[in-house]
Parts: C-alpha cells; structure tokens; sequence
C-alpha cells in the first residue's frame, strides 16, 4: 500500500492534535498549515451560589428537603402497600396498589435523584480539571519487553520447536467440544423426523369437524350463509399429549359461500359441501392464524403480515408474503349430517419447510 | 354432494340401518329438522314483534323506509344496484344499522361508519317492524341475554377465538383490507355487540346459534363489559394497542423525559 | 516511603479519622484500594447530555437485573398445563401453562408484583432504545475512531444480546401475543436452507410449540445472555477507562487533554444522581401506563390471534422486513422449498448488521488514518459520514414503521396495502434521499460556520449609511467560540498512485472511489490567512 497517501505535502506542519501517533499517518487528512491556534480555557464563570450566600443556603435547603421527601416516599410506598391489598377478583385493588406503591416508589427514587444533582451542580467545587491524555499503545520499552516475554516462553517451552507436540495440542482442543456439539442433539426427541412429522395432522378420513373450543361436531344445517366457523378436529381436546402441537397444525377455518360464488379448482371439486368449505387456519408464510374473514369480499387476511387468501379462488394469495395458497381440507357428510373430513390434508400445513417439495 | 363413507360410519354406529338410502334420508330428515326450527325459532320472534306491533307502526315504518332507506334498497326492499336486498334480514339487522348510525349511509366508503344516530328509537322499532313484516330474520335479542351476568372466562375464550383477529383482544379494533377496520368494542351496546353478531353486519362474519350459542353470546358480552367497566389494573392502557403504542410511548415520552433531564444535569448552574 | 513514616502517619490518621479510618486501612491492607482511588477517583470526566445516554443504558440494566430478580422468586418457567385460578376473573377456570398461570399470579395476586412486571419490561424498553440513542451519538459524532473500534463492536453486540434478552423474556410469559411470535420465529426459522427444520425441531424440543421452549429461553434470559452481557459491558466501560472519554470541540480543549468533572465529588454525584432519576422515571411509567396486558392476551393456543399482533419495538424492524415482502418469492427446485420471501429479510438485515457493526474499519480503511481522535466530530464536519447515517437511520425506520402498517392504516384512515406499497417504496428510495438531504444539509451548514466564522453573526440591526446604503451589521465572534467552528479534521480525497510493483490494485481503485464520494466536496475549515482577510475587508 502507499506509503503515505497524501505525498507527505500537508503534513510538513505535523498537526495541532498530536497524541499517540508520533509517526503514525494521517491518511488523507489534510493539516491546515495556518490553523487558527486554540485560544485556550474561556474565563470561568462563578455561578450565583457561589456569589451570593443566600442563594447558596437555598440550595442547600433544596437538597436535604429533597432528601427528606425521598424518606416520606419511601415510607409512602410501604404504607401504600398496607393500606391497598389486592382483593381477590377485584382488579381495581390491583390498580390501587400498582398505582400507590409506584408513585411512593417514584417519590423516593426520584427526589434522591434530584437532590443529588442539584448537589453536584450548584454547591460541589464547579471548576472543571483537566486530565493528560496519553497513546493507548504501550510504550516501546514495554512493547520491546512484552516481545521478548513471548520469545522466552517460546524457547523455554519449546512450542515452536517440538511441533508435534503442538500440533496435537491443537487437534486435540478443536477435538474435545464436538461432543458437547453432539450432546444438543438430545434437545429434539432421538427418532423422530422433523419433516415427516410436519407432513401429517390429526384429520383423516371421517374425523368430524368440531368447535373450537368446545370440541362439538358441526353439523352442515348449522352453517348459514356468511358464517365463519372456528374448527378443530373431534377428539382433539381428548388428547393426552401434544394437544397445542396438533391444534398448530389442524385449525381449519369453515365458511359458506354461495355455491356460484366458489370457483373450484377441477381436481378438487368434490372437497367442498354445498357452498361449505374448509382451508387450513395456519398461514403459509411463517404461521400466524389466519382468520379474518371478510364475509363480502371472501377475503381471509393475516393479521401477522398481511398475506390475503381469497376464498372464492382456492384461497390463492392476492397481497402480502405468503406465496402458496392456504392448503384446502377435503370435507364430507356423514350420515347423521355432521361434518367429516375425507382425508388428512394433501400437503403440509403452515409455513415452508426445506423438505417440503 | 359427497358421501363417501356413509355406509362405513352408519353401519359401525347404528347396526340396524343398512338400507342405502336410509343415510340420504337421514340428512334429509336432519336438514329439514334443524331447517324448520330455525324458521320456527325465527318467525316465533317475529311473530311476537308483529303481534306487539300493530299494522300500523309497520305503515309507519313503511313510509319512513320509502322515504329515507329506498334510494338505495329500493321500494320494496328488494334491493338495488347500490344496495343489498333487506328481506329476511331481520329486526336485529336493522336495530344494529340504523342504531348505530351506520344507516343510512352518509357517503360511499370502504365501509359504513359509525356516526350520530339519525332516528329516535321509535322511528328505528317502526323501521325494523316493517322490515322484519317483509320476511322472517333474526329479530332483537332477549334482554336476559344482555345482562352481562354470563361467565366472562367462557366468553374471554370464545371472544380470543371468534373474535380477537379483528377486533383486538382487548376490542380495540383492527384493520381489515382495503380501507377496511374492525371498529372498536368499547361503549358499544350489549344489544348492538348481540345484533352484529347474529347479523354479521357488512364484512363481518354471520356468528349463528349454531356457531356460538345464545347462551355464548351473553358471555361474551359479558367479557367485553367486564373489560370496559375495569380500568386495566396497570395504569392508562395507551389504546390496549399492544407493543407499538408502547414502544411509541417509551421513545416519545420515557427517552425524551430522561434526554430533556439529561440537559439539565449537565446544563451548567447559573 | 519508609515505614517508620507510614506508621506515624498510620497512627495519626487513626487519631484524627477514628472509625472510617480504622476500616479504610484495614480494606486497603488487604485489597490495596487506595491505588484504585488514587487512580480513578479525580478521574476526569466530560460533561456533556449525550455523554449520559450510555449510561441511561447501563441503568436501565440495572434496573433490570434487580425487577427481574424479584420475579424470579415468582416465576415458574413451565409449560405444564394447569387450571387458572387466581384472581383475574376472566381467565378463571382457562387451562394454560404454569408460565402464563405464575405470571398471572404476579400480577393479580403479589401486591406489588404488577408493578415490578411493568418495571422490568418498561426498563427493557428502555434498555434497548437507550443503547439505539447511545449508538446514534457516537456514530454521528465519530467517536467510533481509533482507538475506539473494538470498543463499538462491543457495544454493538450488547445491543444484538439487549435484543435477545428482550425477545426471550417477551416470550417467557407463555401468553397469546408472544406465542404468535414464537410462532413467527419458528416460521422463519423453518425457510432456512438445509437446517431450518432441524434447528426448528431441536429448538422446540419437537413440534412447535411443545413444552420445552419456555424453559430454555429461561436459562438464556437469566443465566447465559445476562451472564455475557454483564462481562461485556465490564469490558465495555474497561476501554473507556483506558481510552479516557472523548469531548466536543471546544476552546482549551486538545486530543491530548481531556476537561470536565472528576469522579470525586461531581461526577459521582451527578451520573449517581442519575441513576435514581432514571430509575425514578421507570417508577414513574410503571405506576401509570400498562404495558404488556397478558391478562388481556390470554394463553397461547396456536388457534386464536389477536389484532395489532407485533413484537416489541426493537424486533419491529425485522417484523417489518417481513411484511414489505411482495407476493410469490418461494420456489420449489431440485425438490426442495427456498422460501425467498423470508430468505430476503434475513440475509438484508444480517447484512445491515454486518455493514453497522464493520463501519469503523471501513471508514478508517477509506481515510487511511491511523492516529487517535479523542475530539468528536460535529456532524456537519463529515457530511458523508453523516449522510451514510440518515440514510441507514432512514432504512431501519422504514422497516420499523411496516411493522405497524395495520396500526396506521385503522389511525390515520387508509388502506392497509396503500401503507405496504408506501413503504416499499421508502424502504428502498427513502435511504438515498435521506442521504442526499442529510449531505446537503451538512455542507450548507459548514459554509454557514465559514461565513460565521469570517463575517460574524447576523445581528438583526440594520443601519443607514451616510451614503443611503442599508446595511446589516455583522457580530464579530468571540475566540473562543470560533474555535469549536475551526477545528475539524478535514481529508482530501485519495489519489490513485502506483504501488512499488508500478501497478494499480483493484483494492487502491475501490478505496480511491470511496474517498472521492466521502470527500469530494469538502468544505475546508477557516485557516489564519482567510481571517486575516476577511478582518481586513471588513475595516
């Protein structure tokens, strides 16, 4: 690289900010010859306490008033902790006393504060000192000295000579944490895989769909034009384990549209049930719920990141991130007219996954 | 219409019916059954209202839709090309619309707004008297349904899950799309929270007796006056926006107090 | 010194200081303390209000580490299911996690425990914005220069861990909003290449949510990212000991001095002071604001979601990025899924980090100036630098500003798209005007300190000649005053020379581009002859 990348021209007159870089360069800064010299220290100016003794007094008296109303804050906030219990069931007991010891809290804190720096600004010593600044880098000698500390332990230990003594040093310390590398593979279950498992929902062929919450099976008569149904498949609030795990997976979002309003896709005709249709809940983004369904426009929005499905089209994205359309669950009716799926879904809910394909 | 595995499922449950059709038959019955309750269940309220109401408050109410509503929904309610028909749409439809003030619309937009009420409560009863007299809808709440005496855990539940994506757990509101919002619950009526439920009223949703029963229904307004009459045990709730009113707050007030004291520690006493 | 002195003196210090003595020579006998107050207690200190901003941050930690400690003692960092049933009456009877149940209970059932929630988040807020301001200081004012580089990496990845600590105690409370970002989390964790889906998996302990995750992000919230932090920031204040703080221009002050309070009194008073203040205004916000109503929110089941579901501020530029996403960016190819539409904000967020965290080197690498600064730069002083700045402020605030696109769509009547597009838009224009206004600005500025410098101050009075000519008068301007607007450091750009090889490397090229577009239009400061003129001209 260039040794000096100004030519040495402007930096004859060296530099009105000289520390720690004697030889150091300046790159391209440019050094004014002509430099306006620093005037030096303006003439100090004595503040009103230290002119006049009654205003010194008040300040004084500011202080340890402040000091005292911390006190009274303090015993404020201990106070208000006694006479403002939480009443069970109440929560305007609990805005009370979040409130009362809080602002005693706030007293306490804040007039300690105060006190001090008013303290600090108008009665402690105010003429400012001045510090000598010295290179960070150490000085030639000790650098020199530090130098040769690394040669000696070099040559007393030998690690520059016996190299296969280092050289297994150094494999076996890159050897030693990959167990511990291992050993955060047990954070996941041993023999399961992630992508199967993302592959598959608790609906198969018959489940009826039920109520979220309630868990109770819906009947097609039950959904009248415009409706939007919150749906989970029966059985789900009977499970043991992993009830939050299935429910990510198996929302499903019903809705009756006019017949002539759903324009089916040919290899689906047939998922849908009179103008009653049902799509998988989690966005195909990065999963938040999508719900909002707009019952004019069939338009269902992500409130996460704004990806709208249009209903009326198989749910294809018409605004926001998601690309694939919301994934479509195929629905039946069973003989007693409840709501049933026809299988699981055809492909993986929810978001992306590098497996999914 | 699909029936796939009927007969697997049929026959597992009840052994005794085999005939192919008897499951078709079941749906029908099952349909006409649920169908005909609802009918029931809808013209019994409007019978009620009709017989309270005399001929000639649905003369009235006539007059003044013909007047003030028929612009748009034509003369007949039948509906025109700037408005959609309003027959079978109910008392309840209507007590929520002109109640509320979004009817009659005051200006094309997105959506019809809320704004000041335009009709006394006698002219609005006369109003849905003679629409509901058009065709059988859901007619007005019962008011043991709006006491605000259900269960409000039951209703925070059903409200996070039917309701929250758009108008906010707290009933805040929310945005929709295109310049559409889920407007805010606070200071709305019990009787007006039932009606837009019942009625699904412009983008909204239709939330039926069969989705969140009646009973349901009074939770949830239950929960929603249960928020609007405590104060959130916090302090000020900044518009229950959640993180970004807090984070505005925090930048706007909480750092610019501490920078505006930061000025006067090091500002010099005088 | 002799003993027989120190014992003398030992003795008399006895007599005269009793009891204060007595201890302070029993601690230094075996601490030697008195070399670490001879060291550090006159210690010199500039004072300056954006000197404190840094410390806003440090007691906001502070204040973090004693909230969070008392809720610890309440805290259960389980995901086993339970029955609610404290005393919030809407959520009674609810089945949720032991995390969401015990943060309840804090808040509905320990006098005082709504309170120190509300602190500790308010505090973490805080935390965050304070480091962001603090960074906006020292990058505008150029106090990132040697010998302070390592020191802004530092602080840079104290504000990425700040972050992570946030985020992961965000998440502890188990409830709706923060379920939803876990969920967001896991989504984008998922549209990695080749070990989304495990790191995913393993991270969850499964499938997501499973019942481990609010357990792990426990031991990261309060053992291993505060344990990392707290070591940081000891080496972070280290090198300010050992850089010594830098100051403003200024009259009297040089590279090789530093002015202002000692430690002892001033300085102790005042940044102690401070602590209070600062811990008296999160009082003060927790007191009176709500902030983070998990009552309202709920457990989290992955079914429900609420309105206005956003992080935390300081994850909002990331949400942000998400969302200006256009539709469509997703591929399958060779049988596998490249989810670009979550590709893109991690690698140009990852790369925003990367280009903030390296700016010092570049920017020394550019002037090829090796010697320290301990002057601050005033903002105008380095147009570009200043420019680069708005523009990356520019950029991170546009994101920012999408993560609350539904928020202001429903405020501020419009469409939730029409705010998409707009910040499409500003996300990637707004940054080059940003930068052009902000460059502008800062040479307008510089040419109004010239025309100060050699012509005075505008005073207002006009005066008529005796010739008719009305004239303003100029106030001339005082040493001391002219001095802060003269004394910057000024570079040229680069010429492209030939190294010993007689060649030009692309590297000199690269680096010669950069300093033309740092430099090129550079206003020089005042020099002695210029005054000299203009102090004739004026006579």
């Amino acid at each position: 690289m260039a040794k000096d990348d100004n030519s040495g021209k402007d930096l004859a007159a060296a530099d009105s900010s000289g520390v720690g870089h004697e030889g150091a360069p300046a790159g391209t800064a440019v050094v004014v010859r002509d430099a306006v010299a620093n005037p030096g220290f303006p003439p100090h100016r004595p503040r009103v306490t230290d002119l006049d003794p009654s205003a010194e007094r008040r300040a004084e008296r500011t202080v340890y008033t402040l000091f005292y109303l911390s006190i009274v804050g303090s015993v404020f906030a201990i106070a208000a902790y006694m006479a403002f219990p939480i009443v069970p069931e109440d929560p305007g007991s609990v805005r009370m006393n979040n409130l009362f010891i809080g602002l005693g809290l706030t007293l306490a804190l804040m007039a300690i504060g105060i006190g001090a720096v008013h303290w600090g600004k108008a009665l402690m010593f105010d003429h400012e000192g001045i510090d000598e600044r010295h290179p960070v880098r150490g000085s030639d000698e000790t650098r020199t000295r530090a130098v040769e500390i690394f040669q000696e332990a070099g040559s007393e230990s030998g690690i520059g000579r016996r190299t296969l003594i280092r050289n297994s040093l150094i494999g076996a310390l890159i050897a030693f944490p990959l167990p511990a590398v291992v050993l955060f593979r047990g954070l996941g279950p041993q023999d399961d895989n992630p992508a199967a498992l993302l592959s598959h929902t608790m609906w198969k062929k018959g489940t009826r769909l039920a109520l979220d919450p309630t868990g109770t099976p819906i009947k097609a008569s039950d959904i009248t034009l415009g409706s939007a149904f919150h749906v989970i498949p029966e059985g789900l609030q009977d499970l043991e384990h992993g009830r939050l795990e299935e429910k990510g997976k198996a929302a499903v979002l019903l809705m009756r549209l006019k017949p002539e309003d759903l324009n089916e896709l040919p290899e689906r005709k047939g998922w849908s049930y009179d103008g009653i249709v049902a799509y998988s809940k989690i966005c195909t983004h990065v999963g938040c719920p999508v719900a909002l369904y707009e019952q004019q426009t069939h338009h269902l929005l992500c409130p996460c990141h704004q990806s709208q499905f249009d209903v009326s089209n198989h749910c294809e994205v018409i605004f926001g991130p998601a690309k694939r359309p919301l994934p479509q669950l195929p629905i039946a009716v069973d003989s007693e007219g409840y709501l049933i799926a026809q299988s699981d879904f055809t492909e993986p809910v929810g978001p992306s996954f590098w497996e999914r394909n | 219409m699909t029936t796939i595995n009927k007969p697997k499922s049929a026959g597992r449950r009840k052994s005794g019916r085999r005939h192919p059709l008897s499951s078709v038959a079941l749906i029908a019955i099952g349909l006409l059954f649920t169908g005909g309750a609802y009918a029931a269940f809808s013209t019994s309220t409007a019978n009620a209202e009709t017989s309270a109401t005399s001929q000639q408050t649905i003369g009235e109410g006539k007059k003044l839709f013909a007047a003030n509503c028929a612009t748009c929904h034509g003369l007949a309610a039948q509906g025109t090309g700037s408005g959609p028909s309003l027959i079978g749409v109910g008392a309840a439809s209507v007590d929520f619309q002109v109640g509320t003030g979004r009817m009659p619309l005051q200006m094309d937009g997105p959506q019809a707004q809320k704004k000041a009420v335009q009709f006394t409560d006698e002219q609005i009863a006369t109003l849905a008297a003679y629409v509901s007299s058009l065709a059988p809808g859901p007619g007005l709440p019962d008011s043991n349904l709006l006491d605000a005496k259900g269960n409000s855990a039951k209703g925070a539940e059903l409200f996070r899950i039917n309701c929250a994506m758009c108008h906010n757990v707290a009933g805040a509101g929310g945005a929709l799309t295109q310049g559409k919002f889920a407007p805010s619950l606070d200071g709305v009526t019990s009787k007006h929270i039932y009606e837009a439920m019942v009625t699904g009223p412009q983008s909204m949703p239709v939330f039926n007796d069969m989705n969140i029963s009646p009973e349901s229904k009074r939770d949830i307004i239950t929960y929603l006056k249960y928020l609007e009459n405590n104060p959130s045990p916090g302090g000020y709730a900044l518009g229950s926006l959640g993180p970004v009113s807090e984070g505005l707050f925090l930048w706007i007030f909480g750092l610019g107090a501490i920078v505006a004291l930061t000025v006067w520690i090091t500002a010099r006493s005088n | 010194m002799s003993t027989t002195t120190t014992t003398t003196e030992l003795v008399e210090t006895k007599k005269s200081g009793g009891l204060t003595a007595v201890a302070a020579n029993y601690i230094d006998e075996r601490t030697s303390i008195s070399t670490a107050v001879k060291e550090l207690g006159r210690k010199i200190f500039p004072d300056h209000w954006s000197f404190l901003l840094g410390e806003v941050a440090l007691y906001s930690f502070v204040i973090i580490l004693l909230s969070g400690s008392f809720l610890t003692f309440f805290f259960s960092a389980s995901m086993a299911p339970v029955q609610y049933d404290g005393s919030y009456v809407p959520l009674k009877g609810v089945e949720m996690s032991a995390a969401m149940s015990s943060s309840l209970d804090i808040s509905f059932d320990i006098r005082g425990g709504l309170l120190m929630r509300q602190v500790h988040h308010w505090a973490a807020l805080l935390f965050v914005a304070a480091i962001g301001l603090h960074m906006l200081r020292i990058y505008f004012t150029g106090a990132f220069r040697k010998p302070r580089e390592l020191n802004w990496v530092i602080g840079f990845i104290l504000f990425i861990l700040a972050m992570a600590e946030g985020f992961t105690g965000y998440s502890l409370p188990d409830d709706l909003l923060s379920g939803n970002g876990l969920r967001i989390i896991d989504g984008m964790v998922k549209g990695i290449p080749l070990v989304g889906t495990w790191i995913s998996y393993l991270l969850f302990g499964g499938e997501f949510p499973g019942e481990a995750i609010v357990g792990r992000l426990y031991s990261l919230h309060i053992l291993l990212l505060p344990a990392i932090i707290v070591a940081l920031i000891a080496m972070h204040l280290l090198f300010v000991v050992v850089h010594k703080h830098t100051q403003y221009p200024g009259a009297g002050r040089t590279n090789q001095n530093v002015v202002g309070y000692p430690v002892l009194p001033v300085y102790a008073a005042k940044a102690g002071g401070f602590f209070f203040i600062v811990f008296g205004v999160v009082m003060l916000m927790a007191s009176l604001f709500t902030i983070n109503p998990i009552w309202n929110y709920g457990p989290y089941d992955p079914s429900p979601v609420s309105a206005g579901t956003q992080p935390d501020w300081y994850i909002g530029f990331a949400d942000g990025a998400l969302r200006l996403i256009p539709p469509g960016l997703e591929f399958v190819w060779l049988d596998h899924t490249f989810s670009v539409n979550i590709l893109i904000p991690l690698v140009s967020l990852g790369l925003f980090i990367l280009v903030v965290l390296i700016y010092p080197f570049i920017e020394a690498w550019v002037t090829g100036d090796k010697r320290e600064h301990h002057i601050l730069d005033r903002p105008r002083n380095a147009p570009t630098r200043t420019a680069i700045g708005a523009a990356g402020v520019t950029f991170y605030a546009a994101l920012w500003t999408t993560a609350s696109s539904d928020i202001i769509a429903t405020h501020f009547s419009v469409t939730m798209e029409g705010v998409i597009h707009t910040m499409q838009f500003l996300t990637i224009v707004g940054p080059f005007i940003a930068f052009f206004i902000a460059k502008r600005v800062c040479l307008a500025l510089q040419k109004k300190d010239r025309e100060i410098v050699l012509h005075g101050y505008e005073s207002g009075r006009i005066v008529r000649l005796p010739g008719g000519e009305y004239i303003e008068v100029h106030q001339p301007i005082d040493e001391y005053e002219r001095w802060k607007l003269v004394s910057y450091s000024d570079y040229k750009p680069l010429m492209i020379r030939p190294n010993a090889q007689g060649k030009i490397t692309t590297g000199q090229k690269v680096r010669a581009g950069m300093s033309r577009w740092f430099f090129e239009d550079r206003i020089e400061p005042v020099g002695n002859a210029e005054l000299e003129q203009a102090h004739t001209d004026r006579h």
